[in-house]
């Protein structure tokens, strides 16, 4: 008894007996339930179908398909006791080692089964979600031509499967949910299946279910990237060289680290190099690429406003709250990027407001302003009058803030308030030069801000020594105002008083947007961040001054004017029109006989840049900024 | 339809004590959780709820986490269909040895062929799936339309 079907089908014309498909399954009926009446020889021949799955002759393929079809339509006599090696033969099949019809028949199978009976529907899912995953043989070939097709084939396959299962059992992408977070791979395996599962995870969020899965995925995926994010320890990187400010030569390119002959990094910066042969940091590094690039679909189908609601719910519990996040929060920057008025503009917002109310904790407070800080400086799709609203948000509170508190210095007290003086003169590093053109932000923001500064609680003397120094240094060079006290630290990076408002967590050093050392996520965020090597400190028209050898003096003021013109102009304009920007800085570098020509390569076009190689441009005992 | 009740019910939610300072958001949030789900304790799936915190007052558990316990009123809308109960749901899928029925949008069942009356024959209308009655010639459930079964289990 059993399935009889002719050896060779297509081959055996004469001998062919068409079964129809009703009779195959009433075959297939019978052998299941003649089990019950003690004859097993039926089933155990269907037991051994399915488990001859690899190597398959084309006949062979045909019956598995054909049995496969078969039990589809007899999986009501299916009895989860009584068949259960015939059950765990078929969960135990892999997607990945048939060809598309047995798959569609197989993943047919899976779906009947899961509607028929709430018994089965862990195991079809469990079945589903183990199938994200290629067999480990198959791993190394996924990036092939042919692996690929494969990868296309079954993913779609079992997508479509869970949109199947969902229409029929309402409540199955609840079940799905637990699944999926329960069998993600942790980080220790070795086979890296983790790369594919999260891709499977995004999939589930823009699919067709992803309105009832997306946002529990997304969190999930954030989770993941924070928990790599904390594998790779700051100790194991940082280099201690304490004498190198934070604004000294920053990490643009590799081959510059490996090509100067010494350590030219600062304390809290970390080393590139270090992480060249990390395997957590390539893990993180792809993961994160594969997590810009769905958002990038994301903003192509018009959906990114609402996923970025989930991302920033997820910051705000999970990266926030982590100590000293390194590269997962570039995650919030790519999305804010893609999509600058809305999302761009929520994220400083929501960071503002978080610091400005007293009922959060103290830390948090200080952790969002820090990220204020950061954004603000290295966000070159923020607009100038944005980023002016903020800072003037932040003026406005550190007064209030000085004008309730009379009182002395005292650096333990005043956590929070330090911590917001210090974003402000960081933040003003960075953009001075395009406010100082400005008369009217110039009075908003500074009559205010040199009163905080002159203040009893003596921010100056607290704050970060290095932010200090270099606000100051730009602010005495565009005459903003001057301090009567010296203030010298002799480029000290950090200090007593610092450190003590800083506290156990340091985060009087925390800048969290600095340039991101993951290779492939820095080509996706180098376009759109502000190095410091771009930003044009206002002392440096004074360094033109003194260096012009063959122009007059009037010529070099008549220069100023017009950048300053076209900067003022710029002010507001869109970050696309802010590449004149560069034609100004490329000029004015021209006078520096020093630096080779053509020294800034960048190429601001589109978003999706190619990673390109950097020239060299600083030489460490040539550039003027190490002077 | 059968299976469906209202009941009044007395409870005491646990709450964590970081949720101290928003305690209705959080109590909602914990039945929330539970809806659509099967509890043992009311014997059915809840539905829907309607809650009055009955005590300003709340005990507070000791022990490593000091949950306190607020003490609710609540109307619960419950589901708890049993054997011999007529359902009434919408028809998702058809099939020679099966219909799929959904219940109050939820809840799904199957209807196996054994168990389909023997007046209704399996056909395949304009690639249109479809049992038809054989006595009653109007008589036809197709996909989507409302059908009144009787629990089995």
């Amino acid at each position: 008894m059993g399935l009889e079907l002719p050896k060779n089908p297509d081959m055996d014309q004469d001998n062919v007996v068409n079964f129809t498909d009703s009779e195959i399954v009433s075959h297939v009926k019978d052998a299941l339930t003649s089990l019950l009446s003690g004859d097993s020889n039926s089933y155990n021949q269907l037991v051994g179908v399915m488990h001859h799955s690899k190597q398959l002759a084309p006949d062979e393929v045909a019956l598995l398909e054909t049995t496969l079809k078969a039990l589809a339509g007899a999986v009501s006599c299916i009895d989860i006791t009584l068949h259960d090696s015939l059950l765990s033969a078929i969960f135990s099949m892999s997607l990945w080692n048939y060809g598309p019809h047995v798959a569609d028949a197989l993943v047919e199978l899976i779906v009947s089964l899961a509607i028929s009976n709430g018994k089965y529907l862990d195991l079809c899912l469990g079945m589903l979600v183990s199938n994200f995953t290629p067999p480990p043989y198959f791993l190394d070939k996924l990036k092939l031509p042919r692996g690929l097709e494969r990868k296309g084939q079954v993913l779609s396959r079992v997508h479509a499967a869970f949109k199947k299962i969902a229409d029929y059992v309402p409540l199955a992408p609840l079940r799905l949910l637990t699944m999926v977070q329960q069998g993600m791979p942790t980080v220790y395996h070795k086979d890296r299946a983790i790369l594919i599962y999260v891709e499977n995870m995004l999939t589930l969020e823009s699919g067709e279910i992803g309105e009832l899965v997306g946002s529990t995925m997304l969190m999930a995926v954030v989770d993941r990237l924070i928990e790599l994010d904390l594998e790779i320890g700051w100790d194991a990187i940082l280099q201690d060289d304490f004498s190198k400010g934070i604004f000294e030569m920053e990490l643009e390119d590799l081959e510059d680290i490996v090509d100067s002959a010494e350590p030219d990094i600062g304390e809290f910066r970390l080393s590139r190099k270090s992480l060249a042969g990390n395997s957590i940091a390539e893990l993180l590094d792809n993961l994160l690429v594969l997590t810009f690039e769905h958002l990038e679909s994301c903003e192509r189908a018009g959906r990114l406003a609402k996923v970025f609601e989930t991302l920033l719910r997820s910051f705000l519990l999970t990266v926030m709250t982590a100590y000293k996040s390194k590269f997962t929060q570039f995650v919030v920057f790519y999305a804010c990027s893609l999509d600058p008025e809305n999302c761009g503009m929520r994220f400083a917002i929501m960071l503002a407001d978080l610091f400005v109310q007293d009922s959060h904790p103290q830390s948090t407070r200080m952790s969002s302003v820090a990220y204020l800080a950061s954004y603000l400086s290295r966000a070159k799709f923020l607009s100038a009058s944005f980023i002016s609203s903020m800072l003037k948000r932040l003026v406005d509170w550190c007064l209030e803030y000085c004008n309730t508190h009379d009182v002395d210095i005292n650096p333990n007290a005043h956590r929070v308030f330090y911590s917001g003086c210090q974003a402000i003169m960081y933040v003003l590093c960075f953009r001075m030069k395009v406010f100082m053109d400005v008369p009217r932000l110039k009075s908003q923001l500074l009559m205010p801000l040199e009163q905080i500064l002159k203040h009893k609680l003596n921010p100056l003397k607290v704050c970060l020594p290095s932010v200090v120094e270099e606000f100051l240094r730009q602010a005495k060079a565009a005459s903003l105002f001057t301090v009567s006290k010296t203030f010298i630290f002799d480029g000290l990076l950090e200090s007593e008083l610092s450190r003590a408002f800083g506290g156990l967590e340091r985060l009087d050093t925390f800048f969290p947007f600095d340039p991101c050392l993951l290779k492939r996520c820095d080509s996706f965020i180098r376009p759109m961040f502000v190095f410091w090597s771009m930003v044009k400190p206002t002392y440096e028209d004074a360094y033109d001054d003194e260096n012009d050898d063959g122009s007059s003096d009037d010529d070099s003021i008549q220069d100023f004017a017009n950048e300053n013109e076209d900067i003022m102009n710029d002010v507001g304009k869109s970050f696309d029109e802010q590449q004149l920007d560069l034609d100004e800085f490329d000029c004015a570098l021209k006078k520096m006989s020093i630096t080779p020509k053509n020294s800034f390569g960048y190429k601001f076009g589109g978003r999706f840049q190619e990673p390109t190689r950097m020239p060299s441009r600083i030489r460490p005992s040539t550039s003027p900024e190490s002077l | 339809m059968e299976g469906l009740s209202v009941a009044d019910a007395d409870l005491v939610v646990y709450l964590h004590p970081s949720k101290s300072s928003k305690v209705s958001q959080a109590i909602l949030r914990e039945l929330s959780s539970s809806l659509f789900k099967f509890n043992e304790a009311f014997g059915g799936v809840l539905l829907a709820y309607d809650v009055n915190i009955l005590d300003k007052q709340a005990k507070i558990l000791s022990g490593v986490h000091p949950y306190f316990g607020v003490r609710l009123k609540a109307n619960l809308l419950l589901f708890s269909p049993k054997s011999d109960m007529l359902l009434e749901g919408k028809v998702v899928k058809l099939s020679q040895e099966s219909i799929h029925v959904i219940i109050l949008g939820f809840s799904s069942a199957i209807i196996t062929a054994e168990n389909i009356r023997r007046e209704f024959k399996y056909k395949t209308k304009d690639n249109e799936e479809l049992f038809a009655s054989r006595s009653h010639k109007r008589h036809v459930i197709k996909v989507g339309t409302m059908i009144r079964f009787l629990v089995k289990r």
